[in-house]
């Protein structure tokens, strides 16, 4: 190993470390923006290493250089581009496009190789089928899921056939891989692996419904780390190795997280519909048969005016109609009079992994008043008055008893509180597709309003009877 | 198998282990930045691009380099400006009442 080689290596594990130990970092919001700064300052001394070594190495010429950094260049921009205005409420499509890009510059990679690699250990060879193979399923997937969130079209696609075809699909891709695995050395058949994957990440994604997609995003995340992972063995690189690992695990506990947040397998989801071998009867409860009260704005604004305890959940409705701002201003004109503001965040409140508290932040929202759900619940029991914003499955008292769609799933105790007020446009139910028992309760009180518009017409209500 | 293939899987499963320990320790408030700060440390992937530039030859390759090297650029910029753009959102509460909302 020459002297450049080993500082290169030595580069190369500062580097890594800077990965683990800014991932460590975010262990608090507190530190968490300097350990993503340590990561990307990390990545910078990485990349440095790799290019003093290739350029050491002497086969870069010219046209290799220009190629490079153009395409660098190109990619920087648009990066930097996409970054800087995005919305937040737009940020799971953002994640999902640069996993897509990530796994498929892994998938890149490993083509690459292939083609002008002619002697490759069978080692490598496996490694260069499952990048190509995962790298190309994120790649694909990854963009059906960002046309999906960015609302091209959110409903369920499958269509007769559709799981055959992606059988077909996934078969192609096995059979061809284990062609090349085996030893033919021809690249078309990793081009076949390629397309085949590029397919069945088509199919994967499509029959999946959009509240499913903070599992979807995250299994995608996962995937995009392994196939960096697998780049990393390809071209025997441990930096690439270390990191995707890294992300690969970040991504997985982050799918079983989601998924036991919705009560539901991951294969389950992956495998499209809902509430297979859930979807038993109803045992009683007072359903939609019970009665269900609403309530005008000024009721609502005093009953928050005069609370000493309020609890606010919001959910995907509150974040799809933009409402965050709103809800914080009503929170502010109630802390000046003293009222105690929580909020309370199901695991999947939001289109991705933390979403919700995301957008609560940007709508400045101090991070200490966001509260996790086993966090918050022992606290509704003290709560004046819940306020239960674009929530709607995730706060049903039927997920206690068994055999209902929502059985077992994890709930915000919102029925604890004194008195409970649901902002809702109308009384649709949930994903779930079952009612929300919580709404008759006689506690209950109904505003029916959008949510933008109806915490606006909380805010002046508030301000003209109490301000 | 090499001796290599199977160290780079020893480094693998190790450091997945250790990603597993440190990630699960990173609060649900965290969770996206969580993921968008992994998806920038996956475009590390431009350091294996930078690699397979000191060998590609061909317009085909030059093609795939190019891809590859945008790709993964895109990744790592983005991911990682992206991430800081929401961690500085993350704010303690303000030391008196919350006059400085117009912030």
């Amino acid at each position: 190993m020459s002297g450049v080689e080993t500082g290169v290596r030595l580069a190369s594990l500062a580097g890594a470390a800077c990965f683990v130990l800014g991932l460590h970092l975010m262990n608090s919001p507190a530190t968490a923006r300097r350990g993503n700064q340590l990561s990307a300052g990390g990545m910078f001394v990485a990349i440095i290493a790799v290019i003093v070594l290739v350029s050491d190495g002497g086969t870069m010429n010219a046209a290799r250089w220009l190629v490079l950094i153009a395409g660098t260049l190109v990619g920087s921009a648009a990066g930097l581009y996409s970054a800087r205005k995005v919305a937040m409420t737009q940020m799971p499509q953002l994640v999902s496009l640069f996993n897509a890009v990530g796994g498929g510059a892994a998938a890149l990679i490993a083509v690459t190789d292939y083609a002008h690699n002619s002697h490759t250990t069978r080692g490598i060879a496996t490694a260069t089928v499952l990048d190509v193979v995962i790298g190309c399923v994120t790649f694909s997937g990854s963009l059906i899921a960002a046309a999906k969130l960015q609302g091209y079209w959110s409903q369920p696609v499958s269509f007769r056939g559709g799981r055959l075809v992606s059988t077909v699909a996934l078969g192609g891709a096995v059979g061809s891989g284990i062609w090349v695995i085996a030893g033919a050395h021809h690249l078309g058949a990793l081009v076949i692996v390629a397309v085949a994957a590029l397919g069945f990440g088509i199919l994967m994604v499509l029959p999946i419904g959009g509240a499913d997609m903070p599992v979807v995003i995250s299994l995608l995340n996962a995937f995009t780390g392994t196939a960096v992972a697998m780049a990393g063995f390809v071209l025997e690189n441990a930096t690439l190795t270390i990191a995707g690992a890294l992300v690969g695990a970040s991504g997985g506990i982050l799918t079983k997280l989601m998924a036991d947040a919705m009560n539901r397998s991951v294969i389950n989801i992956i495998a499209g519909g809902f509430g297979t071998g859930a979807s038993g009867t109803d045992m009683g409860g007072p359903g939609a048969g019970g009665s269900v009260r609403s309530i005008a704005a000024d009721d609502v604004a005093l009953q928050l005016a005069y609370a000493s305890k309020v609890i606010v959940v919001p959910g995907y409705g509150l974040a799809a109609a933009q409402a965050q701002h709103e809800v914080r201003e009503l929170a502010a004109l109630l802390e000046e009079r003293g009222v105690e503001v929580s909020y309370a965040i199901h695991p999947v409140a939001g289109r991705m992994p933390g979403h919700m508290n995301v957008l609560l932040a940007e709508a400045n929202v101090p991070y200490d008043q966001l509260k996790e759900m086993d966090e918050i619940n022992p606290e509704f029991d003290r709560a004046d008055v819940a306020l239960v914003v674009g929530a709607n499955d995730v706060t049903n008292p039927a997920a206690r008893r068994p055999g209902n769609a929502v059985s077992g799933m994890p709930i915000l105790d919102v029925d604890h509180a004194k008195s409970i007020i649901v902002i809702k446009r109308s009384m649709a139910s949930g994903y779930a597709g079952i009612d929300n028992e919580l709404y008759a309760d006689p506690k209950t009180s109904m505003f029916f309003s959008d949510a933008k518009k109806g915490l606006a017409t909380l805010v002046s209500a508030t301000k003209t009877l109490v301000g | 198998m090499t001796g290599s293939f199977v160290g780079d899987l020893t480094i693998f499963v190790l450091a997945l282990l250790v990603g597993f320990e440190v990630i699960s320790k990173v609060p649900a408030t965290l969770h996206t930045p969580l993921m968008s700060g992994a998806n920038s440390i996956h475009g590390v992937v431009l350091v294996g691009v930078v690699l397979i530039s000191a060998f590609v030859h061909g317009p085909l390759g030059y093609v795939l380099m190019f891809l590859a090297a945008a790709f993964a650029a895109a990744n790592v910029v983005g991911g990682y400006v992206v991430t800081d753009r929401m961690l500085q959102m993350f704010k303690k509460r303000p030391a008196p009442a919350p006059k400085d909302d117009a912030k």
